[in-house]
């Protein structure tokens, strides 16, 4: 029986025993990350987006770090890559892709959509990514507004900032983070009220 | 070699795949393109050893801006792509 035939179950239960046994991690260890990794969900990057559009000193914090602006939330971010905030403006727009893989920020959005991962987004995002934008989300930039893909290659994380739409005065920062998704996040739609 | 910000960079035209294994963080629609140097974001160990299980020194990773319409030969002017890239695929431009 080759490694690939083996029971998933039994195979797993070795490994977690070896890592145990070798003092690389322990089964809490284990728990502990497994907790995190199921905790992470675009709700998280919502909180840091509503904090920046009514804090504009962890607006700032969170442009210059955005590891430790997560943190500051108590999202956790040990063992995390390093995560850059992208800061839309209104002659600037940003739209994250990993065309080499699917490199996305998994500590403040949770699993990338089934999409982000696909051949098609990933070829077309750095070549037509207006065309991208228009015809899979509907979104299409007004005219004067500059639109930089940023291809996350190599061991950055990317989020992007995205502007504070118009009718939301006076929310907090709950009401605020509820109307944030996760494609405004990545960048292929825009928040909306 | 060290770039500062605003510095004029080429990508290398250099295609390692064609010579053997290779883990390449660099995408091919930048080899040989021009871009300048946004910053400096810190330094990785190389992924090209690290992938292979090799000693991985570290190397400088620069964040580098391209115009979207020199790549493709299409697109709209003002747009751009900004991709992350090892030290060791830059030169000066």
């Amino acid at each position: 029986m080759t490694i690939l035939e083996t029971d998933s179950e039994k195979l797993l239960a070795a490994l977690r025993n070896v890592l145990a046994a070798k003092g690389i991690a322990s089964p809490a260890e284990i728990a502990e990350r497994i907790a995190i990794t199921d905790s992470a969900s675009p709700g998280q990057g919502a909180r840091m987006v509503a904090k920046a559009w009514t804090d504009p000193a962890y607006r700032a914090r969170m442009l210059e770090d955005g590891a430790k602006a997560a943190e500051e939330l108590g999202i956790p971010m040990r063992g995390m890559p390093p995560l850059g905030v992208l800061e839309d403006t209104a002659e600037q727009h940003h739209l994250v892709v990993c065309t080499l893989c699917s490199c996305y920020p998994r500590a403040v959005l949770g699993y990338p959509p089934f999409w982000y991962k696909s051949a098609g987004y990933r070829a077309r995002a750095v070549r037509d990514p207006r065309g991208l934008l228009a015809e899979a989300w509907g979104t299409v930039l007004p005219d004067g507004v500059r639109l930089r893909v940023v291809d996350s290659t190599a061991d950055y994380r990317w989020m992007v900032l995205p502007l504070r739409p118009a009718g939301t005065e006076g929310w907090d920062e709950a009401r605020l983070a509820s109307i944030v998704r996760e494609g405004d996040m990545i960048g292929v739609t825009i928040p909306r009220v | 070699m060290m770039f500062d910000p605003g510095s004029s960079v080429r990508v290398k035209d250099d295609w390692p795949e064609t010579r053997g294994p290779v883990h390449i963080r660099t995408p091919h629609y930048v080899r040989g393109m021009q871009g300048t140097v946004v910053r400096r974001l810190g330094a990785f160990h190389n992924p090209e050893d690290l992938a292979f299980a090799r000693p991985a020194a570290l190397r400088t990773l620069y964040h580098v801006r391209f115009a979207q319409p020199s790549i493709w030969q299409e697109g709209r002017a003002g747009d751009e792509v900004q991709v992350e890239i090892f030290e060791h695929w830059l030169e000066p431009a």
